[in-house]
C-alpha cells in the first residue's frame, strides 16, 4: 500500500474515529448508562455529567501518559541496564559518562549554548521588538526577522554552510575576511572552542524572531500611561525603556528566555548537519544520538540528564500556571 | 504615541537605519541560498553568489582558424572570435601571458612583425608577414551575463528521488497535523468549561508536559511500537507525532476555550444544549483563530522535524523524509555540489515558507496565547 492512500486512510481513520469515539460514548452514557427517560432522571443528569469530563479527555490522557510520561519512567528503567539491556547495572550508566571526556564536553558545550543562545536570542528579539514599537513599515521588517523560524533546523543549517564555506567565492564569511586582507580561507567550524559559537550563532538566528514576536506584544501591552508620565517627567528614550518599559515586561522576558533553554536542550539538527559532532562541537542531544541504535542503555541515561536539568524549569512552569489558576 | 515630545527626529533616522541593518542581516543567509540554487555548480565555485547579478569578465582563447590569404605580401586570417554566436570583446592580447593586453578596437603589435586587430564585436585580423602554418591562438576577455536556471531542480527532483522525499514529508506531515487537533480539542474543552474533581492537577500536568524532552520517548516507545508491530512506519510516527504534539495542542486551546463569553455557554446549557452540543456547536468554530495556530504550529514542526523522523521512521531511502535525505545522504554523497544542496534545501524549506507568510496571523496570536498568559 503505498504510503499516500495509507496517509489519507490514516485521516479518515483518525479523525471518524474521533468524532465516533465521542459521538457514541456520549450517546452511550445519555441513553444507555443514565438515561434522562427513568425513575430518577436529575441524579442520572449528575451521574452523567460526573463521567463526561473524562469521556472528552480519555483519549488525550491515553495518548499523554503513553507517549510522555511512560517515557520518563521508561527511559530511567531502560537506562539502569547495560547495552544489550539484559543485565542490571544500576547506575553504570551514568558512571561511565562521567567518565567519559566526550560526556564532559558535551555538557559543557550545552552549558554555553544555555547561556549565549538564549541570551543573544532574547536582546536581539527585544531590540528587534522595541525599535520596530513606531516604525510604519515595522511589520514588514517584524515578519522578514521572523521567517527563520519557518525554515528547519536542517535547512537552516545548510543556508549557514553557504555563509561559513571554506572559499571566498562561496563563503560570505571567507569573504569578508578576504576583502580584509586575509590570504588564506578559513574553516570556521574546525577552529575549536570558537565553532560552538559559529554554531550557536544559527539557533540565534532562528530564535530571535520567536523572542520578538512575544515581546513586541508585550510591549504593546504596556499601558500608556506610564510611559508618558515618565515623558513627562522628562525621561530620555533610554530611561524610559530601561527604566520604565523593561521592569514591566520582566516576567515576558523570563518566559522567552526559559523557552530558549529548553529547546536548546532538544536540538540536536544543527551540530548534527554542520559538524557531526566533530572538532568539539558536541552538544546532549547530538552526543545522545550518537548513542542512539548502538547502545541504548547510555542513549537513555543521557536523555534523563536532560530531563534532570529541564526539571527546575518545570516546576517553575507548573507553578505559575498554578498561580494563574487561582 | 507618535508625536510626543521626546521622539527627536535624528533618534528616528538611527531607528530606521539600524531596522534596516538588522533585516538586511537576517536576510542575507536565505539570499545567498536562493540565488546559489539557481547557478550552477561552476558559477557557484567561480564567483560569489552578491556578485552573481553583475556580468562576470571571464578570459578566454579560441584558434584563429581561417583559411590564410594573401594580401599585399602579407599572410592574413580574418573571423570572428565568438563564431556564430555574439558577445562583447573588451580587451584581447595574442599571448597567453597577457591575454587582456590591449583594449577592443587597438592594434596590437606582436612578435615576428605580426598584428592582431580586434573589434568589440568579435571580429579579428590576424597578419604576418611569413607563412601560417598552424592556426595562431588569440585571446581575450568578454563579459559573460549572469545566467541563473533552473537545472539544479531539474537534477535534484529528477535523479536525485527529492520528490519522493517530498511526497514523503507531505504524508507524514498531514495527518499528523490533523489528527491531534481533535483529540486535543475536546481535552481543552473540559479543562476550560468542565467542572470535576482533579482539574487543576491535569491542567498543572500537561503544563508539565510542555517541557519534557522529547529525547526520553524515543527509545522506549520505539521497543514499545515494535512489540506492538507497528514497528518504526507511517503508523509510528503519526501516533508519536500526535503524543508529542498534544501538550502544546491541549494547552493553546484551553487558554483560548477559558477566555470565550461565559454567557454564550451558560445560555446555551440553560436551552438545554448537551455538553456535546455545546462543545461541537459553539465552543469548536468560535476556537478557529486557536485551532489555526495550533495546525500552523504542528505542521511547521513535523515538517521540519529530523529527530522523530530518524527515530520512527525506516532507515531506507524509499522512506526518507527531506530532511533525513538532506541530512543523511545528500550532505554525505553530494557534499561538495552546492547547487544541488542549495537546490534541495530551497524545495524543503519553500512549503513551510509559503504557510508562514499566509498564515503568520495565526502563527502571532498562538505565540502570543501560549507564552505571555
Amino acid at each position: 500500500m503505498s504510503p499516500i492512500i495509507q496517509g489519507l486512510l490514516t485521516i479518515v481513520i483518525g479523525v471518524g474515529g474521533c468524532v465516533g469515539y465521542f459521538y457514541a460514548s456520549n450517546l452511550l452514557l445519555d441513553k444507555v448508562i443514565f438515561p434522562v427517560q427513568s425513575k430518577n432522571p436529575g441524579k442520572n443528569i449528575n451521574r452523567a455529567n460526573m463521567v463526561r469530563p473524562w469521556l472528552f479527555l480519555f483519549p488525550a490522557m491515553f495518548a499523554l501518559t503513553l507517549y510522555l510520561i511512560y517515557p520518563v519512567v521508561g527511559s530511567f528503567y531502560r537506562s539502569l541496564f547495560n547495552r544489550s539491556g539484559d543485565e542490571f547495572i544500576a547506575f553504570g550508566n551514568y558512571v561511565s559518562l562521567g567518565q567519559d571526556p566526550g560526556f564532559r564536553t558535551a555538557f559543557l558545550n550545552n552549558f554555553m549554548w544555555m547561556l549565549v543562545v538564549p541570551a543573544a536570542s532574547t536582546f536581539f528579539g527585544l531590540l528587534v521588538a522595541q525599535l520596530t514599537d513606531r516604525l510604519k513599515w515595522g511589520n514588514i521588517a517584524k515578519s522578514l526577522i521572523f521567517m527563520p523560524m519557518a525554515i528547519s533546523f536542517v535547512g537552516a543549517s545548510l543556508i549557514w554552510r553557504f555563509m561559513y564555506a571554506n572559499n571566498p567565492d562561496i563563503g560570505l564569511l571567507n569573504a569578508i575576511r578576504f576583502a580584509m586582507g586575509a590570504t588564506e580561507a578559513l574553516d570556521v567550524l574546525q577552529v575549536q572552542f570558537w565553532n560552538n559559537f559559529f554554531l550557536m550563532v544559527i539557533l540565534i538566528w532562528i530564535q530571535t524572531g520567536f523572542a520578538m514576536v512575544i515581546l513586541s506584544g508585550a510591549l504593546r501591552g504596556i499601558p500608556e500611561e506610564t510611559i508618558e508620565a515618565a515623558i513627562i517627567d522628562g525621561a530620555n528614550p533610554f530611561q524610559i525603556f530601561f527604566k520604565i518599559k523593561v521592569p514591566q515586561i520582566m516576567g515576558t522576558i523570563v518566559v522567552v528566555w526559559t523557552t530558549i533553554t529548553i529547546l536548546v536542550l532538544k536540538v540536536f539538527d544543527i551540530v548534527y548537519t554542520m559538524t557531526g559532532g566533530n572538532f568539539g562541537t558536541e552538544i546532549l542531544p547530538s552526543y545522545m544520538m550518537s548513542y542512539m541504535f548502538r547502545d541504548d542503555g547510555r542513549a537513555t541515561a543521557v536523555a534523563f540528564v536532560i530531563m534532570i536539568i529541564v526539571l527546575p524549569v518545570m516546576v517553575w512552569n507548573i507553578r505559575q500556571a498554578r498561580a494563574e489558576m487561582k | 504615541m507618535d508625536n510626543i515630545a521626546g521622539t527627536k527626529s535624528s533618534l528616528n533616522w538611527a531607528v530606521q537605519i539600524s531596522v534596516i541593518l538588522l533585516v538586511v542581516i537576517w536576510l542575507i543567509p536565505t539570499v545567498g541560498l536562493l540565488v546559489s540554487s539557481f547557478r550552477d555548480r561552476d558559477a557557484i565555485t567561480n564567483s560569489g553568489w552578491w556578485l552573481s547579478a553583475l556580468p562576470v569578465e571571464q578570459n578566454f582563447a579560441v584558434k584563429a582558424e581561417g583559411e590564410p590569404v594573401s594580401k599585399d605580401g602579407v599572410n592574413v586570417i580574418e573571423g570572428n572570435v565568438f563564431g556564430e554566436g555574439s558577445g562583447t570583446v573588451s580587451k584581447f592580447g595574442g599571448r597567453r601571458a597577457a591575454p587582456d593586453a590591449f583594449k577592443a578596437g587597438e592594434t596590437a603589435e606582436l612578435t615576428k612583425g605580426r598584428t592582431l586587430t580586434m573589434q568589440s564585436n568579435g571580429d579579428y585580423v590576424y597578419t604576418s608577414p611569413a607563412e601560417i602554418k598552424r592556426a595562431p591562438s588569440v585571446y581575450f576577455a568578454a563579459a559573460q551575463p549572469p545566467e541563473f536556471s533552473m537545472v539544479n531542480y531539474e537534477t535534484i527532483m529528477g535523479s536525485a528521488n527529492m520528490d519522493r522525499a517530498f511526497i514523503n514529508t507531505l504524508t507524514v506531515t498531514i495527518p499528523a497535523t490533523i489528527i491531534p487537533i481533535l483529540i486535543a480539542a475536546f481535552a481543552a474543552y473540559a479543562l476550560a468549561w468542565m467542572d470535576f474533581p482533579g482539574r487543576g492537577l491535569l491542567i498543572a500536568v500537561v503544563v508539565g508536559l510542555l517541557v519534557v524532552p522529547l529525547q526520553l520517548a524515543l527509545v522506549p516507545m520505539l521497543k514499545l511500537h515494535n512489540a506492538m508491530g507497528v514497528g518504526q512506519s507511517f503508523l509510528g510516527i503519526w501516533m508519536a507525532h500526535t503524543g508529542f504534539g498534544l501538550p502544546l495542542a491541549i494547552y493553546l486551546l484551553r487558554n483560548y476555550m477559558v477566555g470565550l463569553p461565559r454567557d454564550i455557554i451558560e445560555s446555551a446549557k440553560v436551552d438545554g444544549a448537551t455538553d456535546f452540543q455545546v462543545f461541537t456547536k459553539i465552543v469548536l468554530p468560535l476556537s478557529f483563530p486557536a485551532l489555526a495556530s495550533f495546525a500552523i504550529f504542528q505542521f511547521l514542526w513535523t515538517w521540519n522535524d529530523l529527530l522523530v523522523a530518524k527515530v520512527f521512521l525506516p532507515s531506507n531511502s524509499e522512506s526518507w523524509v527531506m530532511t533525513v535525505k538532506i541530512a543523511d545522504d545528500l550532505l554525505g554523497s553530494r557534499g561538495g555540489d552546492w547547487g544541488i544542496l542549495a537546490a534541495a534545501a530551497f524545495i524543503s524549506i519553500a512549503v513551510p515558507l509559503i504557510v508562514f507568510f499566509t498564515m503568520q496571523r495565526y502563527l502571532v496570536r498562538g505565540l502570543l496565547a501560549g507564552s505571555v498568559k
